[in-house]
């Protein structure tokens, strides 16, 4: 057998799922004691190139309550044409399509091999997708101008049957009427009236009363066209996308409606095209300043909240503002709308009170300085990737069902996604993250969303599980597939249970120690969002052992310092929704050196790794820091680069350019990219990062040999290891 | 001066044959001119009042008693009128015969007959009103049977007549005549009009309906009546007549000749009604047969009766006949006289021959042709009408006489109707009648005689001869001759201006031009007890921003510097040429306050011997009555420069407005009209901005940014909380924006053009233009284009509360208030922005108007309104509507003030405005059209030597967005007496402070009792007149004063008005529509709104430049062979008589025929004509000087559209009971003696 490492890796290929432990504790009382809980990170759209999706529907269990699929840890009598439900141990016959299986001739589900699969499924009509773009015009006119041929490339990225949609704001809102020629039309709504969706169908004259059928309402929905249709119009329009024309005044923000923008546009894809996979795409140059939702009043005298204000209660704004928004939120997730958040600006933009638009409908949220950055043209271009079939990464819509064996039951999930409420057998009483379900909805999708599920076990110590049990996980994802279809997703996993007081060091080494690190930082994110501040990190110290933890407590999703709430907000956002490796770079940013000295490596994060004559690549997902040493950075200045003699100094110099290149392909949303030297402004960034092993406090003691001081108070990993250590003997911990 | 006409009258009375011989030259010659008809009817007035006389010398006892007056008045009406009546109300048989009849009576023994009518319908309706008689004559209807009664009823108005008057005689001896003459001549009629019939059918034709026998003679008398008119012009007459009458036996064989035959309808008609009716009749045809007898046999009667036969004899004969009236009179007479006299016209004719020869050739054909024969005999009737109708008459008698022979006889009678004879005679022997209109009227002429006149007087109200009354045109031509020619110089206090219709020049010399203000009376009381004791309104109509003719200098702009206009300390007036500079000129004492002030240093200026500053003549401020000041920064709303204002254009979109075409007219008109925005020098672009929305349910702004390629539209749907969408590209210049903006026009009409939205808001409409031009922090204008009863769910939302049984009621005042308050609201808030609000409507139903005003009204907007509008036919009144109205001059976020001198107050203030407080008037809008009236009363003693001062500052932002003072500064005398407030009143102004303030009270008071507060205050005025300033007289007559002859006339106007007495077929929103346009009347435009101007024009001389003299708004006053015209300011009637000539036709239409007249045409074809040429070119300077385009309207005799054009002949009675000019004129007579007694 392979090694656990091998088994994780395989798993994780296979079925996109990472365990924090691979052997489970069989009873609730083991399982407790191991403080990390049993736990997963699941990857439901996992890029599966070699899985070809099959053309019919699962086979069900026919338990009510159960319900559960087909899948290879199922019993199958195949003479007589039964299976045994290995979640309800219901014995269901097969369907009558089923009628010449065998042991030679299985069906895929059934194969080992396809423990995840992919069902294409024919139910109701297919409706196209929805892009409704939602563009703030308080802008500077440069700003416009890129978001204005960014808007209009993106025209030709969409799926040329997608509809798209236009709403503008600024003071006001405007609804663009795309099927009309000749004069533009758009509708107008004041920033800072809130109304009902019923009004605003009202006015957007949007009561037909055939709006239930999707395609009907297609056709008379003049504010959502296919793109192939209106390509031209919109084209134009964009065009000539003018800045608000209201005038500012000194001293003042420009009035800026983004929530009843939003709540516009939520109501109008709610009239239009109920549970249909639509994104809605904020682009937003600034917080909101009028109407429900606003963020900061427009007087400039009075700031943006800091989280000095919130802490002291002082964001007057904020809990009302946030209510507003999940309340959209909420309103969009019913019906399976995503909201994408693309805030450009120096200022904050108010992410805080709105980023649970995004987190709760699986939308993006993209974090830069302007529009007229590649950050956000490039990401925003990102959007519409497409796979190796050609086809959007991108899926709307999904419910994902979690199954457990009797053993389990699970408490939550922290991910884009929101709770369906749906109670069932397998729903934990305790929750952690978004719980008391076993459904969730995940509007907005793509390969890379990751989900963390957290389970209990609920085997009593005194009812042990037979040797060679397993437990087994069925997690069914519905979507509405880029290309239109229905599809559902059915990977199921299983894993043996073990007694903890007989084997534990089997659990020992069957414990992932990445996602388990992982799914513990998601508990702490989560926790940071509702309770915040030092608790947090209270908890965690309590909680916590291993070595990057000390990372993670320095990191963005946790610590607040230094960070607006505006960021903290984004990385967060990203934190919980990005794959195990994504996440494991997120918490301990990767460092690689280049020197003459050999060829490029991975150093420790630490402040030793500055060195005068290396470059240093660093990665933290959010940026991409290219550090020249001293040395390096004098060189660069005299020029040599340019010398044929030394080629090989140019070489160097290109070398992390291009890695950083390769990184900024994949990566969505697209990292800062950062070039700086030794004692560049921008330096920071890799200054904050490493461990500051070498402070002005500790300077001399360290010697002048190598790496760069850290002009800072924190503790270095030395020191934090020190105390953990003491702790740990200690009887207290 | 007392007596209204007294002046015309006089001379012709004071010498009567002279006079006559005179008036029947210009006056008669006038009216007769104009239709040779009128000049027959004239005299068939006369006739009639001839017999009058007779009753009225009986009433003249009576007389003093408005009921005789009244009877009297009915009967000259029914003779008079009736023949109108007749062919106008041909519809109503019944009706057409009596008045035909009536007619016939005139002609004949219009005196029997008259008193027979009379007697018969007043009496029983209204004996004593007028009105009734008016009325009575309408019912007399049934011809014959009235004739019956009629001489039955002699006796009834006999015995009226007889109870009140002591002339029972003449009553009773009247009717006699009457009935004996009637049947003769009704008889030859007969036959007679058997033959005419044929012509007059159509018109007549319902009259035939009535008595199936009489039919054609009925028809007669209708024609006969519509003869007797063009009888009257004896002309046709003449030619006419003599055959028919020779005919008369013969008659038929004339009534072949068309010519004939509508002549002789006419003149036989009349007789026949009474010979139909009449037994007799049968006799008097005999008589016809031998005209002298039958002649005589009326004569005979008459004579009796009034005597007359001796004193017309006498005294008509040698007046009209011998010189003027000789020819044309005497066939007019003749005819006119009734068929006796025309038996003995005839006769006459050919021994006038020689005179007739003229007429009689001319005139005759021309009469019955119409046209031609007008022309000629308008000089001669011109002649004779200028006068009062009674002239002519007059000159028929003379003409009779002159007949000569037949003459006596019947020219008796008809002398008796003829007041000729009366006045002639008149006063000495007539009874009261003759002798009480010559008396009144020439009473008036000369005061001494009025006394007499006076008798008769009262008497003369019965049969009060409506050419014997004050006549407006008269008015009016005098003041044009008399102050026409010479410049009105404004520097002599207390010196009233030449009339409004009279076209003269001003020089500003220290006071306000009578362009921008005019006083209801340059003399003000030096107490209030004067004032009230008079009655007499003291008020003040201001046109702040009038425009000024080409020859005269627009006010000079002043500008004193950053420290702004210089003002006494006090009261804050501006300076002015009142001021007195003392000290040598170091300080200014205020002329309205006292107060002294010091000159600022910069204005210094030396004084010279007199006490003037010696730069007073370069300071316009020092010497001129109007200027304007430059305004500082103190005088600007929040301190701040004012932006240029804007204008903005809102179109109703909804089914309606798009299917009637509005929207793609306005479009398409708008795209050349941006071209013309106000502005100051014509070199320059406009700095007004304009913006552009269009709306049904909700509303679309526009986009129009001079950077777009296309308009963008933006909806709202928010109508429940209106705001605007966007400022900057909203609001844009039209030279920067123009392509923008034209494809946006281009494209409105189309994208609309499939609406089914059929509902509307109105109020949202309104706030988005209020909150655009508050976003973009400037004053302006919006245009509102609005089709329906804005029934949307909105603020602002309608409910149709049109109900017709409110009117008369006490209750009828709340469909004038606006239904919600909303919009009063709304229009405060439009105010104190500036936001000015005109409307355009285009109603196919009730739309509420008297709400949809408020914010028009409210902000110095006007409102337009197109009923029923349909693009071809409306088209061209709308978009020359809407031209004026964007290019005319305007001064926005206006506030006016006036100062008065210590003694008098402004206290109440009419027009479309709106005030915060008592003193400042505030007009979001003030055009060069609005008219603010404003009235006086008295805190304390005023002084004659100082008069009263008042100055009306108004502060304006000028069209090119400069902030300006207005200055107009009026000075008018004090008076201790009476007499010297009388003598220098304005009427037309009066009228104009009368109908603004009773249109306002209808808001809160009965209609009714605004009526009768409004008849009250009038007669309180002329009764304290006629008690303090009058010479003495005896207590039944009536004086009024010079410069209020025309109050009654133009009071009956305004009660008639559709807003204080409106008919069936008014409806409520035209109503409002009207008591909202009437409020912002200037007296111009007020005075022919009231009194509209009727033009002859088919005496138009094409060579000259002079237009033909206005005739009376009265039907009998038309010639059944004219063409007038009739303009009240907001129609404009082309009106075509049946038997016009067609050379004329030809001329005018391009058609010889009649019937080919397309009565649906609004312009006249382009014909290359002089005729058209000219008459277009006239029709054109009328639409020039109105503020109004007015949509032509051809109106043909006897068509279906005749009842709205008779609408507008305001002297006559109308459909909704309102009282004719002569029955109101009794029933103020009335009311005066019993405020005097």
């Amino acid at each position: 057998m392979a090694t656990f490492q091998e088994f994780i890796q395989q798993n994780e290929d296979r079925d996109g799922v990472r365990c924090s432990w691979n052997l489970w504790p069989s009873s609730r009382l083991e399982a407790t004691r191991m403080v990390v809980p049993v736990s997963c990170l699941f990857t439901p759209l996992k890029e599966r190139p070699n899985l070809p999706p099959v053309q019919y529907e699962p086979v069900l269990c026919s338990r009510a309550t159960c319900k559960a699929v087909l899948n290879p840890l199922c019993q199958v009598d195949f003479r007589a044409k039964i299976w045994a439900c290995n979640f309800c141990f219901q014995r269901n016959p097969f369907p009558p399509s089923y009628a010449g299986i065998s042991e030679v001739n299985q069906p895929a589900e059934l194969m080992p091999q396809f423990s995840t699969i992919e069902y294409i499924v024919q139910r109701g009509p297919a409706a196209p997708l929805v892009f409704l773009y939602v563009v703030d015009t308080c802008l500077e006119e440069e700003d416009l101008q890129a978001l204005r041929e960014s808007l209009q490339m993106s025209l030709s990225l969409l799926p040329p049957n997608a509809l798209v949609g236009l709403i503008t704001f600024g003071r006001m809102i405007q609804v663009h009427e795309l099927s009309c020629e000749g004069i533009s039309k758009s509708y107008v709504f004041r920033g800072t009236k809130e109304l009902t969706p019923k009004q605003i169908h009202e006015m957007l004259g949007l009561m037909k009363p055939t709006t239930s059928v999707p395609q009907e309402a297609a056709a008379s929905c003049r504010f959502l066209q296919p793109v192939h249709k209106v390509d031209l119009n919109l084209t134009d329009l964009l065009g000539e996308l003018q800045r608000d024309p209201w005038p500012v005044p000194q001293g003042k923000r420009p009035l800026r409606s983004t929530g009843i923008a939003l709540s516009i546009a939520v109501a109008l894809l709610e009239g239009t095209f109920p549970n249909t996979g639509a994104r809605m795409m904020l682009f937003t140059g600034g917080p909101p300043t009028q109407g429900p939702g606003m963020v900061v009043g427009d007087e400039l005298k009075t700031p943006i909240r800091s989280w000095h204000d919130i802490q002291k209660d002082n964001a007057h704004h904020m809990k009302k503002a946030i209510k507003y928004h999940e309340a959209l939120a909420n309103r969009a997730a019913v019906n399976g709308h995503s909201i994408d958040i693309y805030a450009c600006a120096l200022d904050q933009t108010g992410l805080l009170e709105m980023k649970c638009l995004s987190n709760l409908t699986g939308g993006h949220i993209v974090m830069g300085d302007s529009f007229n950055t590649s950050l956000f043209k490039q990401t925003f271009q990102r959007v519409f990737s497409k796979d190796y079939n050609g086809e959007f990464r991108m899926a709307f819509g999904a419910s994902l069902e979690v199954k457990t064996s009797r053993e389990l039951k699970v408490s939550g999930a922290i991910g884009p996604c929101v709770s369906l409420n749906a109670k069932g057998p397998s729903v934990s009483e305790n929750e952690m993250g978004v719980g008391g379900t076993c459904q969730w909805k995940i509007c907005s999708l793509n390969p890379s969303t990751t989900l963390a599920l957290y389970f209990e076990v609920v085997n009593q110590h005194n009812s042990p599980i037979p040797q060679g049990g397993r437990g087994a996980i069925q997690f069914v994802t519905q979507y509405q597939h880029s290309n239109t279809q229905r599809r559902i997703r059915v990977t199921t996993i299983a894993r043996n249970w073990a007694d903890a007081q007989s084997q534990i060091q089997h659990i020992e080494a069957s414990f992932d120690q990445e996602a388990a690190a992982v799914l513990m930082a998601r508990l702490g994110v989560f926790r940071a969002e509702s309770e915040e501040g030092p608790d947090v990190l209270r908890w965690l110290d309590r909680q916590l052992i291993r070595l990057f933890m000390f990372h993670l407590r320095r990191s963005p999703f946790l610590q607040v310092f230094n960070n607006s709430p505006d960021e903290s907000s984004y990385y967060r956002h990203q934190f919980v929704r990005q794959d195990l490796t994504q996440s494991l770079i997120m918490i301990q940013p990767i460092l690689y050196s280049y020197s003459f000295h050999g060829p490029p490596e991975p150093v420790l994060l630490d402040s030793s790794s500055i060195l005068p004559d290396h470059i240093l690549l660093m990665d933290t997902f959010f940026q991409l820091v290219i550090y020249h040493g001293e040395t390096i950075a004098q060189w660069r200045k005299a020029g040599y680069q340019e010398m044929p003699e030394y080629e090989n100094f140019r070489q160097l110099l290109q070398a992390p350019v291009d890695d950083a290149q390769e990184i900024l392909q994949t990566r969505f949303p697209m990292p800062r990219y950062i070039d700086t030297e030794h004692g560049g402004s921008q330096a920071r960034f890799l200054l904050s990062k490493v461990n500051p092993s070498q402070t002005h406090n500790n300077l001399y003691a360290w010697g002048q040999e190598a790496g760069a001081p850290i002009l800072t108070d924190d503790v270095s990993l030395q020191v934090f290891m020190d105390h953990l250590k003491k702790l740990a003997v200690s009887s207290s911990a | 001066m007392n007596v209204n006409q007294q002046p015309h009258m006089a001379s012709p009375y004071g010498q009567p044959q002279p006079g006559y011989q005179g008036y029947p030259q210009s006056g008669y010659g006038g009216q007769q001119v104009p239709g040779g008809y009128p000049a027959q009817f004239a005299p068939y007035n006369g006739p009639a009042s001839a017999y009058q006389p007779g009753p009225p010398q009986g009433y003249s006892p009576y007389a003093s008693f408005p009921s005789k007056a009244l009877a009297a008045n009915l009967v000259s009406d029914l003779s008079s009128s009736s023949p109108l009546d007749l062919g106008v109300r041909g519809p109503p048989t019944s009706g057409a015969p009596p008045v035909s009849a009536a007619q016939a009576y005139s002609q004949f023994g219009q005196g029997e007959v008259q008193n027979g009518p009379p007697a018969m319908g007043p009496p029983p309706q209204r004996s004593p009103v007028s009105q009734p008689y008016s009325q009575g004559a309408m019912n007399l209807t049934g011809p014959q049977p009235q004739y019956n009664q009629q001489f039955g009823a002699p006796p009834t108005s006999m015995q009226q007549m007889t109870t009140q008057m002591a002339g029972m005689q003449v009553g009773s001896t009247v009717p006699s005549p009457a009935g004996p003459g009637y049947a003769p001549p009704t008889i030859s009629q007969a036959p007679v009009s058997a033959a005419y019939t044929p012509s007059d059918p159509s018109s007549y034709a319902p009259t035939p309906t009535v008595p199936s026998q009489p039919p054609p003679a009925e028809r007669v008398p209708q024609s006969t009546p519509s003869q007797p008119y063009y009888g009257a012009p004896a002309q046709q007459p003449f030619p006419t007549a003599a055959p028919p009458f020779s005919a008369p036996g013969p008659a038929q064989a004339p009534a072949p000749p068309l010519a004939s035959q509508q002549s002789f309808p006419q003149g036989p008609p009349p007789s026949q009604p009474p010979f139909s009716s009449a037994p007799p009749q049968a006799p008097p045809t005999a008589s016809y047969g031998g005209p002298l007898p039958p002649v005589q046999a009326p004569h005979p009667r008459a004579p009796p009766p009034t005597s007359q036969p001796s004193a017309f004899p006498g005294g008509p004969p040698p007046t009209s006949t011998p010189s003027q009236y000789p020819g044309p009179p005497m066939p007019q007479q003749s005819p006119v006289s009734q068929p006796s006299p025309f038996h003995s016209g005839p006769p006459p004719l050919p021994t006038t021959a020689g005179g007739f020869p003229p007429q009689g050739g001319a005139p005759p054909r021309p009469l019955h042709p119409g046209m031609q024969g007008p022309p000629l005999a308008s000089q001669g009737p011109l002649m004779s009408q200028a006068n009062h109708v009674a002239p002519p008459q007059p000159g028929m008698l003379p003409g009779q006489p002159t007949a000569g022979m037949a003459g006596p006889p019947p020219p008796q009678q008809p002398g008796m109707q003829g007041y000729p004879p009366q006045q002639n005679g008149a006063f000495g022997q007539v009874r009261g009648p003759q002798p009480g209109y010559a008396g009144q009227y020439p009473g008036q002429q000369n005061y001494g005689a009025a006394p007499p006149a006076q008798a008769p007087a009262p008497s003369a109200p019965k049969r009060l001869d409506p050419d014997s009354i004050p006549s407006p045109i008269q008015v009016i031509e005098d003041d044009k001759a008399n102050k026409g020619s010479e410049p009105f110089v404004t520097g002599v206090r207390g010196q009233a201006p030449p009339l409004v219709t009279t076209n003269f020049q001003v020089k500003d010399q220290g006071n306000a031009s009578p362009r921008f203000i005019r006083c209801t009376s340059y003399n003000m009381p030096c107490t209030s007890d004067m004032a009230k004791q008079s009655q007499v309104p003291l008020a003040a109509v201001i046109k702040p921003l009038a425009t000024l003719p080409p020859d005269e200098i627009p006010p000079y702009i002043v500008d004193h510097g950053e420290g702004g206009p210089i003002r006494c300390n006090r009261c804050k007036a501006y300076m002015c040429p009142y001021m007195q500079f003392i000290e040598g000129g170091r300080r200014f004492q205020c002329g309205f306050c006292s107060c002294v002030t010091e000159v600022p240093p910069h204005y210094f200026q030396h004084l010279d011997h007199t006490g003037k500053r010696v730069d007073c003549c370069d300071r316009p401020e020092l010497s001129m009555g109007s200027y304007e000041f430059m305004a500082t920064v103190d005088y600007c709303k929040n301190n701040k420069i004012p932006q240029p204002p804007a204008f903005i254009f809102l179109i109703d979109v909804s089914y309606n407005a798009v299917k009637n075409g509005m929207v793609r007219m306005v479009c398409q008109e708008l795209k050349t009209l941006l071209d013309y925005l106000p502005r100051e020098n014509p070199d320059v672009q406009s700095n007004i901005r304009v913006g552009f929305v269009t709306y049904n349910k909700v509303l679309h702004f526009y986009n129009v940014k001079a950077s777009l390629a296309q308009p963008q539209m933006m909806v709202v749907s928010d109508v429940a909380d209106m705001f605007v969408p966007l400022l900057d590209g909203f609001l844009v210049n039209v030279s920067e924006s123009r392509v923008v903006i034209e494809s946006l026009l281009d494209q409105i009409p189309d994208m609309f053009a499939d609406t089914r939205e059929t509902e509307t808001v109105f109020g949202p409409v309104i706030q988005a233009g209020l909150e655009a031009l508050k976003a973009a922090d400037c004053a302006g204008k919006l245009f509102v284009f609005h089709s329906s009863l804005p029934i949307a769910e909105a603020p602002g939302k309608l409910k149709n509360r049109e109900d017709k049984k409110l009117v008369g009621t006490d209750k009828e005042k709340s469909l004038f208030q606006p239904q919600i308050s909303f919009y009063a609201n709304l229009a405060k808030e439009c105010v104190t922005q500036g936001c000015c609000v005109d409307l355009f409507l285009f109603p196919n139903q009730y739309v509420d108007v008297a709400t949809l005003g408020v914010v028009p009204t409210s902000t110095g907007g006007s409102v337009y309104k197109y009923t029923y509008f349909q693009a071809q036919s409306d088209q061209e009144r709308f978009l020359n509507d809407l031209r004026k109205d964007v290019q005319k001059p305007m001064g926005f976020d206006a506030v006016m003030r006036v100062r008065t001198s210590t003694g008098i107050r402004a206290t109440d203030f009419f027009g479309s405005f709106y005030m915060s407080n008592t003193t400042d008037v505030e007009l979001a809008g003030l055009d060069c059209d609005k008219t603010v009236t404003v009235e006086f009363r008295h805190d304390d003693k005023l002084s004659e030597e100082t008069g009263a001062l008042m100055q009306c500052a108004v502060l304006y932002t000028s069209c090119t967005g400069q902030r300006r003072l207005r200055i107009h500064n009026m000075a008018v005398n004090c008076c201790a007496q009476l007499a010297d407030l009388y003598r220098n009143c304005e009427t037309d102004t009066i009228i104009n402070y009368f109908a603004k303030y009773a249109y306002r009270s209808i808001l809160n008071n009965p209609t009714k009792n605004v009526r009768d507060s409004l008849v009250n205050q009038c007669a309180q005025i002329l009764a304290c007149y006629r008690k303090n300033c009058a010479s003495p007289s005896s207590a039944g007559q009536l004086i009024l004063p010079e410069c209020m002859k025309l109050l009654p006339v133009y009071l009956n106007c305004v009660l008639k008005s559709d807003v204080l007495h409106p008919g069936a077929d008014v409806s409520l929103d035209d109503r409002a529509y009207l008591r909202q346009l009437v409020s912002a009347m200037d007296v111009t435009e007020s005075h022919v709104f009231f009194y509209p101007r009727l033009l002859p024009v088919h005496k138009l001389d094409v060579e000259s430049d002079a237009l033909p003299v206005a005739i009376r708004d009265s039907e009998e006053r038309l010639s059944k062979g004219g063409v007038y015209l009739l303009e009240t300011g907001l129609n404009l009637f082309l009106w075509v008589g049946a038997n016009a000539q067609q050379e004329l036709l030809q001329n005018i239409f391009g058609t010889p025929a009649f019937s080919q007249i397309d009565p649906s045409m609004t312009s006249l074809p382009v014909l290359e004509n002089p005729y058209s040429k000219r008459l277009r070119e006239i029709i054109e300077s009328f639409r020039m000087q109105r503020s109004r385009y007015m949509k032509l309207m051809v109106v043909k005799q006897e068509d279906k559209l005749e009842l709205i054009f008779k609408h507008f002949l305001v002297e006559d009675k109308n459909n909704s009971g309102g009282a004719s000019y002569v029955d109101f004129l009794c029933h103020m007579h009335k009311e005066i003696r019993q405020l005097l007694s």
